[in-house]
């Protein structure tokens, strides 16, 4: 076991300089330039910035540069803005994704087992019609619309109740969070809903459930035992890049709750050429994924006990 | 025994479901402690907003929306139009502007201008916000840094009617050259390179602004980048700065105007750039005033709220690529293209949203003249759209080029919906009048200034705000020797009457020159002139006292106050 750990730990480091190496080189070969300004500039004043930001150097010299930088845990400054540490402004927003992505991914996580099993149980009868509708809403809308459209229904729930029950926008109270974590889980959950739903079916032919029913087990327990706590192990297979997906992927909406997080950040960044924040981003956004993959790797291997004799 | 194996595959078990009952509450129970750890985190991290009402009475302060994160607040650096709202709250220059954009006194109490200088007299009340007072060397360090090289101030540009001001800039003078000088704490004498009528006004501007010496040193680079790198000498100073989240202004007690500053708190709660999600804060009495666009104006009308415009000050053109190489650097072909345009039917049926104005001219509306409005004195070229002409412009035009029929163009503009519908409406329109085939190349900001730059297009969608309150912030722009003038148009006649302008001191020429501007580059079809925008918005009547303004802060709520709901 500890030996599958540090393999996958090697690999994973592999992975993140791969996706670093990767986005360097991309972003400095893609037109547009951090340093053109709305307000064109003189000569020497470029030639300055140029030298600030090291870009007078080749660009492997300043693939080297940053490497090293990275290395030491440096991210180095950002472009737009100028003297703040890319290290300090993940610092200061991660965690409000983090928080926002916890409770969308235990929403998500939650919700779609249990429908998934409810529509299990009655399957082809009205409530698993009812929910598999609402799965395929949950996939195919896109977030921005559940995004304005909750944010639209705390306006008209505040305007009927004639208080504020919950926040429109902002962020600092548990308040702020319900409905953005619920529209960032929706997409997942829907997801899980219908992963939950085959897998439990599968189950119901699986040859342990036939013996369990022919030795007289009660069916409750054989539903308890057997069939829910097997049909989640493929769930909690995708539950690893769907806490990535749902950390990194809240840019909408936290930009229409006024959510300080990193998901915005990052994406203002890739609009603004901001170079160093692209990168710091981009690589502690590849860094989190991969150790969310390793993670329920690990979680997976105590859970099945298959997977520990490979 | 073959039916027991049949019925939970078709039925509900109604145990299973009870099971599944049981589990959902566990998970219920769960969410709950959840919800409460992230509280407590949340809390313990103290990023956030306080949730105000837009206008709370008791504390005296008012609840505001920021349009996007100011990237820094050293006024040697800030470019964007959100720093400049913020500083012109927590700083003052040497003078400022009033209501009705005049100009008052702000640290200078009073000044003396000849030609070639001017000395100003520092009012000695005024004082940091850490006590320290604000003296001339404030503004002679500001303004050093500002031009120092390794600053590399985008907007050092603005500086360069002081006196050596460019040579420092472009590396050939050290600061200590600047025309700039202490003659003591409390008086400035600056020298200029050349007579500048409207020296006086630049001064509002961020740039212009004073810094501490000293305290900018003990920061060690970081002047600017937080609340507490920062000291205050405006109205305001900010209390709390949570980066990406909120900004919270206080009065400052010890601002030298102290009694004409009403309001106690502005809380910027929010930073929100979604038109809906602004308007919805708004809906719900949290900000006090909230920006329309073309895709929400309806709501505000079926709310009955009262829409007010305002004048932005910005001018925008299609702008042509001059390089030999391209067909756009043909006159008759640029003719032809300006003969289809049709500012009006622009403004009134493809934008649509009121406020808008259809462009004339490179000067919008608002520029003053010599004794009144520059556009009533000096009217605007006449423009008629002709579309025989344009044909006729047309063929002269491929004769000259030696084409058989008309080339392909590309139409370099922004990546947002407006954008779209603004270029099809162009590539109709050309398409339809001219047979001109336009490729619509969208890009975002950084990347469209990259392609101008390289001169990699045709035609571009651009647009030029004001940087100060003169006829020359527009007037200069299409020069030789401008950098901004990034299709590279060059008309010599041009050229010499924008130095007429910048060198004179007699008001009817300068803007008798800068009238041969507007005309040259109608004549020559240097640009289409488009629209001069307008914006909407909606604004809370119980705050009074808000001034909009065309150059400067805006919107400027140091003079707001609050007034009671009926009593307005």
């Amino acid at each position: 076991m500890p030996r599958y750990v540090l393999m996958r730990l090697i690999q994973g480091v592999v992975t993140v300089w791969f996706i670093a190496t990767a986005t360097f080189f991309v972003m400095h070969n893609i037109p547009g330039d951090p340093l053109q300004n709305e307000k064109a500039v003189s000569e020497e004043i470029q030639k300055n910035l140029e030298a600030k930001y090291g870009f007078d150097k080749k660009v492997v010299v300043q693939y080297g540069i940053y490497m090293w930088n990275m290395v030491r845990g440096d991210f180095g400054l950002s472009f737009k803005h100028e003297n703040r540490p890319v290290n300090q402004m993940i610092l200061e927003r991660f965690p409000v994704s983090a928080i926002l992505g916890i409770l969308a991914i235990v929403i998500a996580g939650l919700g779609g087992v249990l429908w998934g099993a409810l529509t299990a149980l009655y399957r082809n009868r009205w409530p698993d019609v009812v929910i598999i509708i609402l799965v395929i809403l949950g996939i195919s809308v896109p977030s921005f619309v559940f995004a304005t459209v909750g944010q639209l229904g705390i306006v008209v729930a505040n305007r009927v109740v004639g208080f504020e029950i919950l926040p429109v926008a902002g962020w600092g109270t548990i308040w702020h969070m319900l409905v953005p974590a619920l529209v960032l889980g929706l997409g997942t959950m829907a997801f899980l809903t219908r992963l939950m739903r085959t897998s439990m079916l599968e189950i119901v032919n699986a040859d342990y459930i036939r013996t369990a029913r022919s030795k007289g087990v009660p069916i409750a327990q054989i539903f308890a035992k057997h069939q829910f706590r097997n049909a989640i192990l493929p769930v909690v297979t995708v539950l690893g890049p769907s806490i990535a997906a749902i950390t990194t992927g809240g840019f909408v909406v936290e930009n229409v709750f006024a959510i300080p997080g990193l998901g915005r950040t990052f994406v203002e960044a890739v609009q603004q050429s901001d170079y160093t924040l692209i990168m710091g981003t981009t690589v502690f956004y590849g860094a989190f994924l991969v150790l969310m993959v390793i993670v329920v790797d690990i979680v997976y291997a105590f859970i099945d006990p298959r997977v520990r004799l490979q | 025994m073959t039916d027991a194996i049949r019925r939970p595959k078709s039925s509900v078990n109604t145990s299973s479901v009870w099971q599944l009952l049981k589990y959902a509450l566990f998970a219920m129970l769960l969410m709950s402690v959840l919800l409460v750890c992230l509280h407590i985190v949340t809390l313990r991290l103290e990023i956030g907003s306080e949730s105000n009402a837009a206008v709370d009475f008791a504390k005296n302060s008012i609840t505001l929306n920021l349009g996007s994160e100011p990237p820094q607040l050293d006024s040697t650096r800030s470019t964007d139009m959100v720093s400049g709202q913020v500083l012109g709250h927590v700083m003052e220059g040497l003078i400022r502007y009033g209501p009705n954009n005049e100009i008052l006194p702000g640290i200078a109490e009073s000044w003396e201008v000849t030609e070639q200088s001017s000395t100003f007299h520092l009012r000695k009340d005024a004082v940091w916000s850490n006590g320290a007072p604000v003296t001339a060397d404030d503004f002679v360090f500001a303004w050093q840094t500002a031009l120092n090289p390794e600053t590399a101030s985008q907007y050092a540009f603005i500086l360069y009617p002081i006196k050596n001001g460019e040579a420092i800039n472009t590396g050939t003078a050290s600061v200590e050259d600047l025309g700039a000088r202490a003659i003591d704490d409390y008086t400035l004498h600056v020298e200029l390179e050349q007579p500048t009528p409207y020296f006086i006004k630049l001064l509002a501007f961020f740039t212009y602004l004073p810094i501490n010496r000293e305290f900018y040193e003990s920061r060690e680079g970081k002047y600017g980048t937080n609340a507490e790198d920062l000291i205050y000498n405006g109205p305001f100073v900010i209390s709390k700065w949570q980066h990406g989240s909120s900004l919270r202004l206080d009065k400052n007690a010890d601002y030298w105007d102290e009694e004409d500053i009403q309001l106690d708190t502005i809380e910027f709660a929010y930073i929100l750039s979604d038109p809906n999600a602004i308007l919805n804060l708004f809906a719900t009495e949290k900000i006090v005033l909230a920006g329309l666009q073309a895709e929400n104006i309806e709501r505000a009308l079926a709310n009955r709220w009262r829409i007010k415009e305002h004048v932005d000050g910005s001018v925008f053109y299609l702008g042509f690529n001059h390089r030999d190489d391209r067909p756009t650097s043909n006159r008759n072909f640029r003719k032809a293209i300006q003969a289809v345009c049709d500012p009006e039917e622009l403004v009134y049926k493809v934008l649509k949203t009121p406020g808008n104005r259809p462009g004339a001219s490179i000067f919008p509306v608002w520029l003053r003249g010599v004794n009144g409005y520059f556009r009533d004195e000096y009217p605007a070229p006449k423009h008629v759209p002709n579309i025989e002409l344009a044909q006729e412009y047309l063929t002269r035009a491929l004769n000259e080029l030696g084409l058989t029929s008309p080339p392909q163009l590309v139409f370099l503009t922004g990546d947002s919906e407006f954008s779209t519908k603004h270029a099809e409406y162009y590539q109709s329109l050309f398409k339809e009048n001219l047979g001109i085939e336009v490729r619509i190349d969208q890009q975002i900001f950084q990347q469209r200034l990259a392609k101008m730059t390289s001169g990699d297009y045709d035609i571009v969608a651009a647009g030029w705000g004001p940087d100060y309150d003169d006829v020359l912030t527009f007037g200069d722009l299409f020069t030789s020797w401008n950098a901004n003038n990034r299709g590279l148009f060059k008309n010599d006649e041009l050229d010499r009457n924008v130095q007429i302008a910048q060198q004179s001191s007699d008001a009817r020429t300068r803007m008798e020159a800068m009238d041969r501007v507007q005309q040259i580059l109608y004549d020559e079809a240097a640009i289409i002139f488009e629209y001069e925008r307008g914006s909407n918005y909606v604004a809370d009547d119980r705050v009074q006292g808000v001034t909009r303004r065309v150059v400067g802060t805006d919107p400027d709520f140091t003079r707001a106050y609050i007034v009671e709901p009926n009593t307005k």
